[in-house]
């Protein structure tokens, strides 16, 4: 449980090319910040998947409560109206 | 490579919950939804998924063993780089599949206690020994192959984090079998000692990985469950036909023979109908009584325990740093 | 019945590639010995990817001291027929794993030269050693970073890991002065502009080195006593048992392909 405690658990996010998003690849062990970014350049990145690393720890990540899903995210779903195929525009007037 | 040989279902005690909990949990599945980390899921669903997902965790790492065996004698510098990255890349599925474990709430050294320990179970398959190349090529082509059978089912498993490792898994290992494969084509297509050897490799390899899909339908317990939450999809015995069927025109292609007198083709069902497996090796293997269980344990146990003052001393100055930063 | 060895023409260009070769596979190999067995698994994976990027080197001068060679010889040939006096690989690089300290300081003291010697080559007359050199200065600068960075944390760590690495970084001294020999094959390349002149590379390494160690709360090391031999095919003890494995099946079933 102690060495638990001192190789804690990190979460790796990567670029995979230039102009997108970092994007939740995994986790891994590590002591440290620079050692979690060379970790995860050694886990993830085996195949040319990357052009850029994060690495977050993973106590640092505050998560909503799938509990209050209901309240967090359902009264979006009845507006209907930031959607644009909500809106009618006469056919002659093609793509907007 | 996998172990669905293993992946008991935890069902002897069965808390008291909120009925209704477990019924919309339930109507989740059925609809196809993903389970996360933190929603609310059966206890019984928890400890089903913590304990197949560290056993396949552990059969990766374990499954290191038999290959890596061979890594510093293989016969070509091309087979060498295959191999090493091959190998590498289940230490990976591995660490993949103990962070997918973790998310349950249990630590990666819990899970290492357990396996150390001898108390967890990993696949019967990496407790043979790989005595020569052609094993290489065996694993490859035919553990390896029966794993993706498993593996691929497991990429729509209910458990999100679980899945997503897989999928993972999968991407990396369509070059193994490849790999397996190419090595039996090369040996079945040279000198006659070659050749030998790459059909005395089939020949220990063949039932123990038909073994490897576990017990038959007809007596495996656990099965319905774990179905039920779509954490497995298909039988143990849908998927060791699926395996064979595709394995025996490879081993025609190879020009090897199948060590099975009973092996035909069955017109009616379209299937290649196998003998009778020895389940009591299977359950000796599984008892710790394989030719290489003691090996196996302690080889992870000798490097677990060698490297602690290793991770002691990255924790240690993790920590110096981290006052001096204060 | 055994496999021949190979009778090799070692020209200049073509001891200087299989010198580095030598150090690449060798050095590659003993990291692949780890595979499996590391103190994480994080660290399992960074040992491998350490080994296949040595491996690769050692293939590309291979392959290319073959065409230099032009008699047909082949990667593998280098590699699996020929006797341990015909290896060129430097000393520190045969040296084994002993425990992980071991390891990292061989590695550090290595890719601490091999950082800076193939980032001068990039500039060499020879255009595929060029081409090997770019390739390979960016696999080293990742191997010391990667090996600095565990020198830092075993010297500063605890007092066992402390006392592990200083023992490491005396043990694999002696073998670092070899980095930089030259003899008269190789002053022959430097004066066509296709190999590079090792000695201005000592003041970098030893800056690098005595940094890192710095950090790393570690003394340098006060001997100057350097063994060689390497380079000449006159090697210890531990090369032997290292070709006795890898060139087992090329030796067991001779002209048999794999």
């Amino acid at each position: 449980m102690m060495e638990n405690k001192m190789m804690p658990l990190w979460e790796v996010f990567i670029r995979s090319r230039n102009g997108l998003a970092h994007k939740h690849v995994g986790s891994l062990h590590a002591t440290d910040s620079k050692m979690a970014v060379q970790a995860a350049r050694d886990v993830y990145t085996r195949r040319g998947e990357g052009l850029s690393i994060w690495v977050v720890p993973s106590a640092a990540i505050v998560a909503s409560d799938p509990s209050d899903k209901a309240m967090m995210f359902e009264p979006a779903e009845s507006k209907v109206y930031r959607h644009p195929t909500f809106y009618e525009v006469p056919d002659e007037i093609g793509h907007m | 490579m996998y172990t669905q040989a293993l992946n008991a279902t935890d069902s002897q005690i069965q808390p008291v919950e909120d009925m209704s909990q477990a019924a919309a949990f339930q109507a989740r599945i059925d609809a196809e939804e993903r389970i996360e980390a933190n929603d609310w899921m059966p206890e019984t669903y928890r400890r089903t998924l913590a304990r197949q997902i560290s056993q396949h965790a552990h059969s990766e790492i374990v499954g290191m063993l038999p290959e890596g065996n061979w890594i510093t004698r293989a016969p070509s510098l091309r087979r060498k780089a295959a191999l090493l990255a091959k190998v590498q890349d289940e230490c990976g599925h591995g660490l993949y599949l103990y962070a997918a474990a973790e998310t349950l709430g249990i630590s990666r050294e819990q899970f290492f206690g357990q396996l150390l320990s001898g108390n967890a179970k990993y696949s019967s398959i990496f407790n043979y020994p790989a005595t020569t190349w052609a094993d290489i090529g065996a694993i490859g082509w035919l553990v390896d192959g029966a794993a993706i059978m498993n593996q691929i089912p497991l990429c729509r498993c209910s458990y999100g984090p679980y899945a997503r490792a897989m999928i993972r898994v999968c991407k990396e290992e369509s070059f193994h079998q490849r790999q397996g494969f190419e090595i039996m084509v090369t040996l079945s297509r040279g000198t006659g000692e070659q050749k030998a050897m790459a059909q005395d490799a089939l020949n220990r390899w063949w039932w123990p990985c038909l073994m490897m899909f576990g017990p038959p339908d007809t007596v495996s317990e656990h099965s319905d469950a774990s179905m039920a939450w779509k954490i497995k999809r298909f039988s143990n015995d849908e998927l060791r036909q699926k395996f064979v069927d595709a394995t025996v025109p490879q081993a025609q292609h190879l020009g090897l023979m199948l060590p099975d007198p009973d092996l035909r083709f069955d017109e009616a069902s379209g299937h290649w109908l196998y003998g009778e497996i020895d389940w009591n090796e299977f359950k000796q293997v599984l008892a710790g009584n394989g030719p290489c269980n003691r090996d196996r344990l302690a080889a992870r146990r000798k490097a677990h325990a060698e490297g602690a003052w290793v991770r002691d001393a990255a924790a240690a100055h993790a920590l110096k740093q981290m006052r001096a930063a204060v | 019945m055994t496999a021949r060895s190979l009778i090799i023409e070692e020209t200049p260009l073509v001891l200087y590639c299989l010198r580095r070769a030598d150090d690449a596979l060798i050095l590659g190999h003993r990291l692949s010995e780890w595979c499996g067995h590391g103190p994480t698994l994080e660290e399992d994976m960074a040992l491998s990817n350490m080994g296949l990027d040595l491996l690769g080197q050692a293939r590309s001068l291979y392959s290319y001291a073959a065409d230099v060679e032009g008699r047909g010889a082949t990667e593998d040939g280098y590699a699996y027929l020929r006797e341990e006096r015909q290896y060129r690989n430097l000393l520190l690089a045969e040296q084994p794993n002993g425990d992980f300290a071991q390891t990292i300081a061989r590695q550090f003291f290595y890719a601490a030269f091999a950082d800076l010697f193939w980032r001068a080559m990039t500039s060499s007359a020879d255009d595929t050693l060029a081409a090997i050199a770019c390739k390979s200065e960016k696999e080293m600068a990742y191997h010391l970073r990667h090996s600095a960075e565990w020198v830092i944390r075993l010297g500063d760590g605890t007092g066992e890991s402390h006392a592990r690495m200083q023992a490491a970084v005396a043990a694999m001294w002696s073998f670092t002065g070899e980095m930089f020999a030259m003899d008269d094959a190789e002053r022959e390349l430097i004066e066509q502009g296709k190999a590079i002149d090792l000695g201005p590379l000592r003041d970098g390494w030893r800056a690098t080195v005595s940094d890192v160690l710095r950090t790393a709360t570690l003394d340098m090391p006060a001997s100057s006593w350097m063994q060689q031999g390497g380079r000449a095919g006159r090697h210890g003890e531990y090369l032997g048992h290292i070709l006795a494995e890898l060139q087992h099946l090329q030796r067991s079933y001779p002209g048999a392909a794999w």
